[in-house]
């Protein structure tokens, strides 16, 4: 048997992950936005196979669920009324991969909804604004990580290979990039924003600030490794040939930079997801009705759903299985760099 | 939960009084028992159950009060403290009948033309450190605010027709006020004017340092009042603890001077949630002002509380659209959408689609009303039984959209998109209060129910004070979802939210002259009901109002909640108002039952 280097296998399952995000329209039953207002605060259905009469059925199904006389939000099965469930149904408009305009969706009911997560205060499926809302931040994830990297790489390239008042220069504004306070500038940024910001404006917005922010760290990182590259006897052998210095960064040092670059993205995508789900969580994310992670879980901040209603903190676990993903991924990565199975770097072994 | 009412001036109770300074009374320190009643002494009797002496109430204040002075209290907190137990007033609105009532003037006569009110006081009463009070006492309260120099907050209520209230002394018993002009609310006008002690307060008054008296750090034994309580101790950002006033002027049906609890401490409790936590845990005795989610958390977990609905109160909650005349400085947007906003169509239409009782359902759990006017069902005397409550439509929120020249297109994504006449999108943004959960779950319900008519809404909750200045001073906004409460269940303490000229008229706040007709007929009818004579003729006015209000929108009326409170079993005499204070309305009364009270360290 082939032994594949374990970093791989956790591309694999990454991907697997992400592409289920990526299809939110498909796995999710139904839109994200759409409310059903007799069913705030609904439990988790529970998927049955067996009926009250101990008949075993192979299709599962559900039990229609109508909220108890005098109350608002305790909801009881109505046994009579069984839902079974169906696959490849058609449902809401939604575009595959905002490409390709479909309805179909893998499950769904006929007489009623499904609710597998739950639903919130507004009657919306949870599992759909799990899904969709894992666009919105894995995206922001994803993009802030590539903007981080891509300033990272050219400041701290521009500052390790030129060195002399440059680097000082650079370097002390990454430094003071990473004493600023981010969260409080955040808060008064918002303030001079235009007053409503579309979810587009917001998004892009983040990402903005989540690339302006980060840049400093693998900047640093960056910089170390080409500053040890650039005095290898390769390179100055190089540069005693006559190469240019764009062709020894291109050919030469920032090749060296790739196991650390690539460590590092690794690293910075769950952590960004992260600060998208901070950001949204205190208000300043994609503003409703687009679900994101952290403004799914910004109901917890009421007491009230805290203590009665376990099914809002699902978000939660949802980052769950990404985290790991991606820190299996950055720490099989460094291992395979330690042991030159990818690239041929000694690594800067800074964390 | 903070409504606008509250930061306005409108508001009517002040409180307490403060003392100042140095005034070297002899101080009787607390003496756990009240004094007997001495044969001089015109006490009130109270009905009600009969209590037992003894015991502290603590109950949490979501702020620190800012001063313990009526003259500058403002906010919401220092006047909950005041009204609800340490102030007296001459004429008192009894929160649970919303009728007056005999206070501190035993009786009063009303002249025939509506001018004269002659007020007889009790005798034999004393403040709470022990110095006779009298008629002195009215004319400096009255003459200090109504000093323009003083700058007090009830000053405005207290100018009646724009000329201040004359007050005269018959004898040490009667005085007289003589208005400028007849006052529709009549002797609800004396329900929160503080009755000041002259012998702590004349003082400062004469040095032109009053406002800067009675501060939260006064020593108690330079504070004195007529309420139920007294100053004992302040600790900074911890509580704030009252004593009972052994010489207060009510007894029970048996004779027993009230209060009867021994002491009333306040808590700081920023927090409504906070708040919660503290109520279960049995560190306070009660709690007011509860969202209808905690109401259902505390009423699930039966711990040895009563949970308790007094039914709508009297906020009102509602969506306003920017009408305001456009400026030079008004961006083109803002002038186009102003354009459709100032089309009472389009608002109807708006108040046609939106679904008020997925409203009471999903924010208040069914826990308040419907609303179509700013009367609420906890109004018993003011509602306009004529509004329709017209159920949620759509088609006729299309038609009246259709009439008013907007259309509908296919938009982007396939789905109908409302344009007006220059086919421009109709697109606007709702401002919420950020810290008002409640109404940012109005507006996305809001925003749901017009995307329905293909307009796009974006929610912008913004911080209350920068809400409160866009609307009220840079006006660059397009509509919002606010709240009022007014402290009153009659329609004079809110002339400011009606009248064209009114600072807190909030669609077009402070205008010269009234923008539209119906504007000026409500000024009219509002000053009518000011003046009419009696109840029947004010009430009429009154409905027109109300009735001009549902012709032409200017607020889309939505829900009230009801008001949810919850206490202790043991605690007797609990009997929640929806009036404020809500639960301490009658904190005299109010005692516990397995008494010489809970300890506590």
């Amino acid at each position: 048997m082939i032994q594949r280097p374990g970093w791989k296998r956790w591309l694999l399952a990454l991907a697997a992950l992400h592409g289920i995000i990526a299809c939110a329209g498909f796995f999710a039953p139904y839109d994200p936005a759409e409310q059903d207002r007799e069913k705030p605060y609904l439990p988790p259905m529970k998927t049955h196979l067996m009926d009250t009469e101990g008949h075993f059925h192979f299709r599962p199904f559900f039990y229609a669920q109508q909220l108890r006389s005098g109350s608002y939000d305790q909801f009881e099965e109505r046994a009579k009324q069984a839902i079974p469930l169906r696959f490849f149904v058609t449902g809401a408009r939604y575009r595959l991969l905002g490409l390709l305009p479909l309805r179909t969706h893998l499950f769904g009911a006929d007489a009623s909804r499904v609710y597998l997560l739950g639903s919130d205060a507004y009657g919306r499926d949870q599992l759909s604004r799990i899904l969709y809302g894992g666009q919105i931040s894995l995206l922001a994830g994803l993009l802030g990580a590539g903007l981080t990297l891509g300033i990272g790489l050219v400041i701290g390239a521009t500052a390790g290979y030129f060195g002399g008042w440059r680097d000082g220069l650079l370097m002390r504004v990454a430094e003071l990039f990473v004493a600023l306070p981010w969260l409080y500038l955040l808060f008064a940024l918002r303030a001079f924003l235009p007053l409503s910001v579309s979810p587009v404006q917001a998004f892009f917005l983040i990402i903005l600030v989540i690339g302006a922010v980060g840049w400093a760290r693998p900047a640093r990182l960056v910089r170390g490794v080409v500053l040890s590259a650039k005095e290898r006897d390769f390179v100055r052998a190089a540069r005693g040939f006559g190469a240019t210095n764009g062709y020894l960064l291109r050919r030469h040092i920032l090749p060296e930079t790739s196991s650390v670059l690539l460590t590092q993205a690794a690293i910075l995508v769950p952590q960004f997801v992260l600060a998208e789900m901070t950001l949204s969580f205190l208000g300043l994310g994609v503003p409703e009705p687009v679900p994101s992670w952290g403004s799914l879980l910004a109901s917890l901040q009421q007491y009230s759903v805290l203590v009665s209603y376990w099914w809002m903190y699902l978000p939660a676990l949802a980052i769950v299985p990404f985290f790991l993903g991606y820190l299996g991924l950055a720490s099989a990565l460094q291992e395979d760099a330690g042991t030159g199975k990818i690239g041929r770097t000694t690594s800067e072994g800074t964390w | 939960m903070v409504s606008m009412a509250r930061l306005f001036s409108f508001v009517r109770w002040l409180s307490c009084g403060l003392l100042l300074a140095g005034a070297g009374i002899p101080w009787q320190p607390a003496n756990g028992f009240p004094r007997q009643k001495s044969s001089t002494e015109e006490l009130l009797t109270l009905p009600g159950e009969i209590g037992k002496h003894g015991g502290r109430l603590v109950v949490s204040l979501r702020a620190e009060p800012k001063t313990l002075n009526p003259l500058t209290a403002a906010d919401a907190p220092s006047r909950e403290v005041i009204l609800g137990a340490m102030q007296a007033d001459l004429i008192h609105i009894n929160r649970a009948t919303q009728l007056t009532e005999p206070a501190l003037a035993k009786s009063w006569k009303v002249s025939a033309d509506g001018l004269q009110y002659t007020l007889t006081l009790r005798k034999g009463l004393r403040f709470s450190d022990g110095q006779p009070f009298d008629a002195e006492d009215i004319l400096f309260t009255f003459q200090v605010y109504l000093d323009e120099k003083v700058n007090a907050t009830q000053r405005d209520q207290l100018m009646v027709g724009g000329k201040p209230i004359a007050v005269r002394k018959v004898d040490a018993q009667t005085i007289v006020f003589q208005l400028a002009k007849t006052y529709g609310a009549g002797e609800r006008l004396f329900d929160g004017v503080a009755i000041l002690p002259r012998h702590l307060l004349e003082k400062p008054y004469t040095e032109g340092k009053l406002s800067q008296a009675w501060t939260l750090a006064t020593p108690a034994n330079q504070w004195a009042g007529l309420g139920p309580f007294r100053l004992k101790e302040y600790v900074a950002g911890q509580r704030l603890v009252l004593e009972r006033n052994p010489y207060y002027w009510k007894q029970d049906a048996q004779g027993n001077r009230l209060p009867y609890l021994n002491e009333l401490v306040f808590l700081f409790v920023p927090n409504a949630d906070a708040q919660v936590l503290r109520f279960q845990s049995g560190e306070t005795d009660l709690i007011s002002r509860l969202g209808a989610e905690n109401f259902s958390v505390l009423s699930r977990q039966q711990g040895g509380y009563t949970m308790s609905d007094a039914g709508p109160g009297l906020e009102y909650n509602f969506l306003f659209f920017n009408l305001s005349e456009p400026g030079e400085k008004t961006s083109p947007d803002l002038v186009r959408k102003i354009k459709w906003f100032r089309e009472v169509k389009f608002r109807l239409a708006i108040s046609a689609a939106i679904d008020r009782d997925a409203i009471v359902r999903l924010v208040y759990q069914g826990r308040g009303a419907a609303l179509w006017g700013p009367v609420t069902p906890g109004n018993h005397r003011w509602g306009n039984s004529k509004i329709p409550h017209s159920a949620r439509s759509l088609e006729k929120a299309r038609a009246l959209l259709k009439e008013a020249g907007f259309a509908w297109t296919t938009g982007a994504n396939g789905e109908p998109e409302l344009v007006d006449s220059d086919a421009k999108p109709v697109e606007f943004s709702i401002l919420t209060s950020s810290t008002n959960a409640d109404r940012t779950k109005m507006a996305t319900l809001i925003q749901d129910d017009l995307k329905q008519l293909g307009m796009r809404i974006q929610i912008v909750p913004m911080e209350f004070r920068s809400l409160i200045d866009r609307v009220t001073q840079t006006r660059e906004y397009d509509a919002c979802v606010l709240g009022l409460v007014s402290f009153d269940a009659d329609p004079t303490p809110e002339m400011n939210v009606w009248l064209s000229s009114g600072g807190t008229h909030l669609w077009n706040p402070s205008q010269a002259h009234p923008a539209t007709a119906w504007e000026a007929e409500i000024d009219e009818l509002m000053e009518q009901q000011l003046a009419a004579p009696n109840y029947e003729q004010r009430k009429k006015s009154f409905d027109r109002v109300q009735e001009i209000l549902a012709e032409n929108q200017p607020m889309i009326f939505l829900a009230s909640p009801d008001i949810l409170v919850g206490a202790k079993k043991s605690i007797g005499n609990f009997h929640p108002a929806v009036l404020e204070p809500y639960v301490l309305w009658n904190a005299e009364q109010l005692y516990f039952r397995d008494a010489s009270g809970p300890t506590r360290p």
